[in-house]
């Protein structure tokens, strides 16, 4: 009985204390439903989207970059299909066994095999490495052929920006390299590995339209990052073409007569349309190099150089223009009303104040009016017409005619030049203008810089007839939905009086085309090409007493970085002027033995070419409304 | 022999055809029906491939279904004359298992047999119960108030215990003392006891935090913030909320879970399959397989209230709760609810031990069932067996 009622007070007990359990139970279940309710029905669209993201990964897929034509089509800038060599872990049965056997078709350095072992190692089993870039043709068929031998291994093909001409328009294009810290915009194509931008040059002008728009690839991928499948894909919008005004052919010719000289600038253009035809810059350096990748050394040479082949000495080299200055200060003379006739003897020197001012010509000209001030290029004509009008007045019509600024061409780091005025001077150097200073600077020495592309920009507008000519550099853009060519630019007047430009204009045909000219022994004596133009010496130093004494200033004896800079500018034909241009050759000596026969065989060749004659490369003309 | 048990037991002498027509098919059909959803889980697992999983899980459930019906019919005596001997061989394999056990996943807790590969600390959990069950069918309700009678069965727990945190298993551990502990509660034991127990258990916490290794630490690091180490030791349960939260109301359907088939899921095919599922049928499905464990457990407890010996009851009522704390903290644990301790879902997890252990589990309690009238006194009844 005693069992019997221990028994039935534990089953009392059991019972209440189950129940008791089996609602502990019951509650924890709830709370297990409640979770859920709250993961997958409130919250489920945060989760949502964090799957999607770790399902999709976005890809940018790298638009072709747009190439660069020259003004006939003929392309300057180009993508070249680049092979390189990968290898895929998961797919080679021994990594060494395999990168040995490549070892034997092609050349791998000792170098190149660590690193691809240790790239392998790193990275994970489908993750191709790279063996070796830039495969030439004859290696990607070596490995095509023992293909069955080497399985893990493929070539990839890639894009990389080629140059076809070379260092012969390198200033112009200028390059690509790979994108740096400071470049990144935010544009993630920018952070995509090996993506290229334009570093200097039109590269860099029309990076935005060449790049094109990016594309992107949607990836379903798995935890470890491999790709189950695409998604969707959007190709993206390729770069735009971009057309230049320049001839490639002429711009080849001017780069190789500079390379006569050390170092040279070269401007060429077409006075109706500004168009730049040439730009010349000596010496120049290999393009390519910049896309593959500078080693340290080759990178301190290039800019340790004295002759700084990186720069392009058309636009950012400023010299002191020397005599081809005397145009602007006649045409500034003639508006304040000192005639084409007014005379001045030439003793050979001038004295103002204490100081002696010296014309190149030791013996003087005796007496000069300002055709003849011109043709002889005497310094003290000039002297004596800059100390009647002030510098102010000559900065003015220095102004006018393109100097002191920037053209505008399109092209990045375009130097403005100096052209000096009382203000100027009290503000850049803290003192007052001094007499003598206007005198140095009619001889557009002194202060007075200026490119060769503003030199090139003057002579335009002096032989256009007084028009503000303008250098543009690229005709328009080109994709495949049709170009949209620039329009040609109507220049307006500079108000410069007719009959002051047509002294100008014969002063300077007797500089070429008078027997008594500084540059007749550099005319084009070719019926019909004839030219005209100015020759310029600027001294980089002052030639003192002592030298002056000692008989030593022929530049001949000079150490080549004292030498004078030689300039000629001219234009062609005289009598229809279409082609203007302008070349300085740093410590070149004379402008007239020097310079001035530069000039003559560039427009020479410019008019044997005559790009502006035949039919340019077509590009659809800017429908109306249309936005570029 | 059988007629002096006839008098005080209508059951004791069933026949083998009674006994199986006494065998309580609804439980058996429950678990044939959650094990076609753990096997529907495995194939998906597999990318819709019955192999890896769910071919060798089929197998191992057929064998686990024999298994379970021989345990339901052998005699609950047989149970209750042999529980001790059996916890002693389950406690010397434990002590095995430390001494020459294979080490997998970072802990000791396995002994290879070569033909199978025995978790000793998955046998303690029915072992265990059955001693417990035994110890305090032998008590009388008096005696169970007195704190001397609790110093054996403590000790039947804290010993394999010990033996199973060493490994380390912490989530083996908690089940092993939860549903001890369940087995006392229903005893009798005063509530005031648990209270001192649980009280020193969490005066223990700093001394256990100790001897903790740091991967446990980490997990329970992990858990409480979860999102602060999203790419170490909380991406786990970060991908796991992901898959279960991006589910929704249905599911994204069989076979297209992302985070699953994509492996963003950890441990997909063993702890972590609750989630998947709950990613491909949404709360509705993961709804649906915890009403079926729920009916199960219904089924235990009932089993348990209508047994009319005290061994039966609880070892019924430990039993099911042992079953009730795997799906709870497997669930919870992959929900976030709780840290990762590394707790399969029963009949649904791939592997053989945890399955064999819940099956033979549920065999007893059937057997609970089928002998549910069987007279067992105080001091036993083994010999007349």
């Amino acid at each position: 009985m005693a069992q019997n009622h221990d028994d039935s007070t534990k089953s009392k007990t059991f019972s209440r204390r189950a129940l008791f359990l089996a609602g502990g139970q019951a509650l924890l279940f709830s709370t297990l439903a409640g979770r859920m309710y709250y993961l997958q029905i409130l919250k489920s669209d945060t989760y949502k989207t964090l799957a999607e993201d770790n399902r999709i990964n976005l890809r940018v897929l790298p638009p072709p970059r747009g190439r660069i034509l020259d003004r006939f089509g003929v392309e300057l800038a180009v993508n070249e299909q680049n092979y390189r060599l990968v290898l895929v872990r998961e797919q080679t049965p021994n990594v060494e066994a395999t990168l040995d056997a490549l070892g034997n078709i092609i050349s791998l350095s000792e170098h190149d095999f660590k690193r691809v072992l240790r790239e392998v190692k790193r990275k994970r089993a489908f993750v191709p490495v790279t063996v070796r870039d830039n495969l030439s043709w004859e290696e990607v068929s070596t490995i095509s052929v023992n293909a069955a031998d080497l399985s893990g291994a493929s070539i990839e093909v890639g894009q990389t920006r080629s140059y076809p001409y070379g260092s012969a328009i390198a200033h112009t294009l200028g390059y690509v390299a790979a994108v740096s810290e400071r470049d990144l915009t935010g544009d993630p194509l920018l952070e995509l590995p090996g993506f290229r931008i334009g570093k200097n040059g039109l590269e860099k002008q029309h990076d935005l339209v060449l790049r094109g728009k990016q594309g992107n690839s949607h990836l379903e991928v798995n935890a470890y990052g491999r790709v189950i499948r695409e998604l969707s894909r959007d190709e993206g919008k390729p770069g735009r073409d971009a057309v230049l005004t320049v001839d490639v052919g002429l711009q080849t010719y001017v780069q190789q007569r500079l390379m006569s000289q050390q170092s040279a600038a070269s401007v060429v253009l077409d006075i109706k349309n500004g168009d730049v035809l040439a730009l010349g810059s000596v010496p120049s350096y290999d393009p390519s190099a910049f896309n593959r990748g500078l080693s340290t050394r080759e990178w301190n040479g290039l800019i340790n150089d004295h002759l700084a082949p990186l720069t392009n000495k058309a636009i950012a080299g400023a010299y002191a223009p020397g005599s081809t200055f005397k145009m602007i200060v006649a045409l500034a003379a003639m508006k304040e009303g000192i005639g084409a006739q007014h005379s001045v003897f030439c003793p050979g020197s001038m004295r103002l104040g204490n100081s002696k001012f010296h014309c190149w010509k030791r013996g003087g000209h005796g007496w000069v009016d300002l055709t003849r001030g011109i043709q002889h290029s005497c310094d003290v004509y000039f002297y004596d017409i800059a100390r009647r009008i002030g510098v102010d007045k000559i900065a003015a019509m220095a102004n006018r005619l393109g100097l002191g600024q920037p053209v505008g061409v399109d092209l990045p780091g375009e130097r403005s030049g100096v052209i000096p005025t009382k203000a100027w001077k009290l503000a850049n150097v803290g003192e007052p203008w001094q007499g003598g200073e206007t005198l140095i600077a009619a001889i557009g020495q002194g202060f007075v810089l200026a490119t060769p592309m503003q030199l090139a920009t003057m002579v335009a507008r002096l032989a256009s007839g007084g028009l503000k000519v303008t250098p543009r550099l690229t005709r328009g853009f080109n994709d495949e939905a049709g170009g949209i060519a620039e329009p040609d630019p109507v220049f307006e007047p500079l108000g410069i009086p007719a009959e002051h430009l047509r002294v100008i204009h014969n002063a300077m045909d007797a500089v070429t085309n008078n027997r008594r000219g500084t540059a007749y022994k550099a005319r084009i004596k070719d019926e019909g090409w004839e030219m005209a133009g100015k020759t310029g010496t600027s001294q980089v130093r002052r030639i003192t007493l002592a030298e002056r004494a000692a008989g030593v200033f022929k530049n001949e004896d000079l150490p080549w970085r004292r030498r004078d800079h030689a300039l000629f500018v001219g234009f062609a034909p005289v009598h229809n002027p279409r082609y203007a241009c302008a070349v300085v050759v740093e410590h070149g000596g004379g402008g007239s033995s020097t310079a001035a026969p530069i000039v003559r065989d560039i427009l020479t060749e410019t008019q044997r070419r005559d790009p502006s004659g035949a039919p340019a490369f077509q590009l659809q003309a800017q429908a109306p409304g249309q936005e570029t | 022999m059988a007629g002096r048990f006839s008098s005080m037991s209508r059951s004791a002498g069933l026949t083998l055809g009674q006994k199986i027509w006494s065998i309580n098919w609804g439980m058996v059909f429950l678990v044939v029906l959650i094990f076609s959803v753990g096997f529907a889980m495995l194939f998906s697992a597999g990318n819709g491939n019955i192999n890896p999983w769910a071919s060798r899980q089929a197998m191992r459930f057929g064998l686990g279904l024999l298994v379970m019906l021989a345990v339901a019919l052998i005699d609950i005596r047989f149970w209750f004359r042999y529980a001790y001997a059996l916890y002693i061989i389950a406690l010397i394999l434990l002590v095995a298992v430390e001494v020459m056990g294979t080490v997998g996943m970072g802990a000791q807790r396995w002994i290879d047999l070569k033909v199978i590969q025995l978790q000793p600390s998955e046998i303690m959990k029915v072992c265990l119960i059955l001693a417990l069950a035994r110890y305090f069918n032998g008590v009388s309700v008096e005696d169970i108030g007195r704190p001397t009678y609790l110093l054996l069965p403590l000790a039947l727990v804290a010993a394999p215990a010990a033996l199973v945190l060493k490994q380390p298993d912490l989530g083996t551990t908690v089940m092993l003392a939860l549903a001890a502990g369940a087995v006392f509660f229903c005893a009798g034991v005063r509530l005031w006891k648990f209270a001192i127990v649980g009280a020193a258990g969490l005066a223990a916490i700093p001394i256990g935090w100790q001897l903790l290794h740091d991967y446990q630490r980490a997990r329970v690091m992990t858990f409480m913030n979860p999102e602060t180490d999203p790419l170490g030791t909380g991406y786990h349960i970060m991908q796991a909320m992901i898959a279960l939260g991006s589910g929704g109301m249905f599911g994204k359907g069989f076979l297209l879970g992302s985070q699953s088939h994509l492996n963003f899921l950890p441990e997909k095919q063993t702890d972590f399959i609750f989630t998947m599922l709950a990613e491909e049928f949404g709360m509705v499905g993961g709804l649906g397989l915890m009403g079926l464990y729920i009916l199960l457990i219904v089924y235990g407890i009932a089993i348990a209230l209508r047994t009319r010996n005290q061994f039966g009851r609880l070892l019924a009522i430990g039993l099911t709760t042992n079953l009730f704390l795997y799906v709870f903290i497997n669930i919870a644990m992959v929900m976030g609810l709780i840290p990762v301790v590394g707790v399969p879902l029963p009949l649904i997890s791939y592997g053989g031990t945890a399955m064999l252990t819940v099956m033979v589990g549920l065999g007893l309690v059937i057997s609970v069932y089928v002998h549910r009238d069987t007279f067992i006194s105080r001091r036993g009844v083994t010999e007349e067996l």
